[in-house]
């Protein structure tokens, strides 16, 4: 495996498992613009950890997807006090926030960023988003999964049906926000550095765009979406201003050709139905 | 007095977030969409009135133009553009798929758009910032030690007066009427006769013209234009729109200007890089008591996506 291909996978890698951490508050109804914000504090605990506290390789990722996973829970609570383009707009000046505080730290190194000591190869990263991908897709495949969908769908009928959709709708933020501190962890790790530009409102954008377009129905879509518009551009060799103007072009025409992402529910049955044609599950 | 001055200033940077907050809040009361293409809009008005004062007209056809006509055409352009965006992504969904906005599908779209005119003009003019003369460039009104810069007034005098005009039109006007009926329900508005199909354009066309407008203030303001200048004023107009209430007209002002006011008194107390977290937080506290905003109506912009 080449350098470079090495580098690719590992940036699919960490995108896939940030894009699932999105995909899971979605999946349940809510459209989470404060990715970056998400990641970010993954990337920093993980800094903090390692070359501060000196906490070894794994037990610094698990702590910095708690952490993750904490602030998933705790922001929760104000943010679905909020409904619709409130609640976008407040994950987005959530993530506007988390930013604001790292730059104007001075134990977070500021604008000037971190150096870690330790690094992770790209095989961990795979094999991290590998059990990730397993996780979702086994999770959405569970009563809890259902529920989620329910709550996605109609959070009336889904209450009535004895749903607890406060519940479940914490429960996706703090799940979301786990996968997403665990993508920072390891952008930290594989990197070798934090710099909190990175985090800016354009990757909280990109990584929800992965999730719309490549479809909240199904388990599928962010995996698909984050191949998608990880690997395309990187198939256009060509300048990156262009790329992002393709990028552009390609997402209004996906709207128009599959305007509910690449992968939907009923596209999976027809697979489905035209590879096992005795199967009446479809 | 200093700290005069610095309100003074709040005020006056306010003025620019409050046309583009207008703009926000018009599409998202009357249409129920978060339109991205807005901070770009504001961008190419200015970019393309830059560029026509510098080279002049595309391929060669006149020599540079003057500042008053460049910025002209530059608002006109951001309402071409506009009027493209609703041709692509809220015509195209609404025909298609009925209320398209239970997806979220004109956003995504709209993200589209505001990719692809941003890196259009960076692959025109690269990233530059570029310096925009007007002829009134420190024109200052000195008073009692204060320093208040004439465009800045004007500017500040020309977006109230636009929201004003845009306030009678909705209240008094049969075409006011119209676009209030299709915001409460489009529907009821078809059964009642509206065409909404040609109203849509209207708020699209409404919506090119306050971004236009405000771009092309900001280019005789700071007399420097570059292609990310719509980045921060668009969230920092957003953050002014929450702040005051979605779908509402008058809390877009309220809430630009609260926004300006905060940037300059938080960079005056707690330095350059602080208004982010101070102007962000304060949206995040205020909706935790007030989840609607200040002046928000209670049914606008709370539907799911």
């Amino acid at each position: 495996m080449s350098g470079y291909m090495a580098g690719v996978l590992a940036i699919l890698g960490i995108n896939v498992i940030f894009a699932y951490g999105i995909y899971l508050t979605a999946a349940a109804g809510q459209l989470n613009l404060g990715g970056a914000g998400f990641q970010a504090i993954g990337a920093y605990a993980a800094a903090i950890l390692s070359v501060e506290l000196g906490f070894g390789i794994v037990s610094t990722i698990v702590l910095a997807t708690l952490a993750g996973a904490l602030i998933g829970f705790l922001i929760a609570f104000p943010i679905l006090r909020t409904r619709g383009v409130y609640m976008v707009l407040a994950t987005f000046a959530f993530a506007e926030v988390v930013v604001g505080i790292i730059l104007n730290s001075d134990t977070l190194g500021g604008a000037m960023g971190m150096i870690m000591f330790d690094y992770i190869e790209t095989p961990a990263v795979l094999w991290t988003a590998a059990g990730v991908v397993a996780f979702v897709f086994y999770l959405m495949s569970t009563p809890i999964g259902l529920a989620m969908r329910a709550v996605h769908d109609d959070e009336p009928v889904a209450d009535l049906m004895g749903v607890n959709n406060r519940a479940i709708q914490v429960a996706a933020f703090a799940s979301g926000g786990a996968l997403a501190g665990l993508s920072g962890a390891l952008y930290a790790f594989y990197f070798g550095f934090v710099e909190v530009q990175y985090f800016n409102a354009f990757l909280s954008i990109f990584v929800l765009l992965y999730v719309l377009i490549g479809g909240t129905q199904t388990a599928w879509g962010p995996l698909i979406g984050a191949a998608f518009f990880t690997l395309i551009p990187e198939a256009l060799r060509i300048g990156e201003d262009w790329r992002f103007l393709i990028f552009g072009v390609l997402i209004v025409l996906m709207m128009i050709v599959r305007p509910e992402g690449i992968v939907t529910r009923d596209a999976i049955d027809r697979i489905v139905a035209r590879l096992m044609p005795g199967d009446r599950r479809a | 007095m200093l700290i005069v001055q610095q309100i003074l200033n709040g005020i006056m940077l306010g003025g620019i977030y409050v046309g583009v907050a207008v703009a926000f809040t018009l599409t998202i009361g009357i249409l129920n969409f978060l339109n991205f293409t807005i901070p770009v809009l504001f961008m190419l008005s200015g970019m393309i009135g830059w560029s026509l004062s510098f080279y002049g007209l595309p391929f060669g056809l006149s020599e540079p133009l003057g500042w008053l006509p460049s910025l002209g055409i530059g608002i006109i352009c951001a309402i071409l553009a506009s009027l493209v965006v609703e041709r692509f992504t809220y015509r195209y969904f609404k025909a298609k798929h009925g209320d398209a906005t239970e997806h979220a599908i004109p956003l995504v779209s709209s993200l589209g758009f505001l990719l692809i005119f941003e890196y259009m003009v960076l692959i025109a003019h690269g990233s530059d910032p570029r310096g925009f003369h007007t002829p009134f460039g420190d024109l200052d009104l000195r008073f009692a030690g204060l320093v208040i810069s004439i465009p800045q007034i004007l500017s500040l005098v020309v977006s109230l007066a636009i929201v004003a005009g845009l306030s009678m039109l909705l209240r008094r006007t049969q075409l006011g009427r119209a676009l209030r009926a299709t915001a409460e329900n489009p529907d009821a508005a078809v059964l009642m006769g509206i065409e909404v199909n040609r109203i849509v354009p209207v708020v699209f066309v409404l919506t090119g013209l306050l971004c236009g407008l405000a771009g092309a203030l900001f280019a005789v303001n700071y007399g420097e234009v570059s292609p990310y200048m719509g980045d921060q004023v668009g969230t920092k107009a957003i953050a002014g729109m929450v702040i005051g209430g979605l779908g509402s007209v008058w809390g877009a002002i309220a809430g630009g200007l609260i926004v300006g006011l905060t940037e300059t008194l938080s960079i005056h107390f707690f330095g350059a890089t602080s208004a982010q977290i101070t102007v962000w937080g304060l949206l995040l506290v205020l909706l935790l008591f007030r989840p609607k905003g200040l002046f928000g109506h209670n049914a606008i912009g709370k539907g799911k996506f």
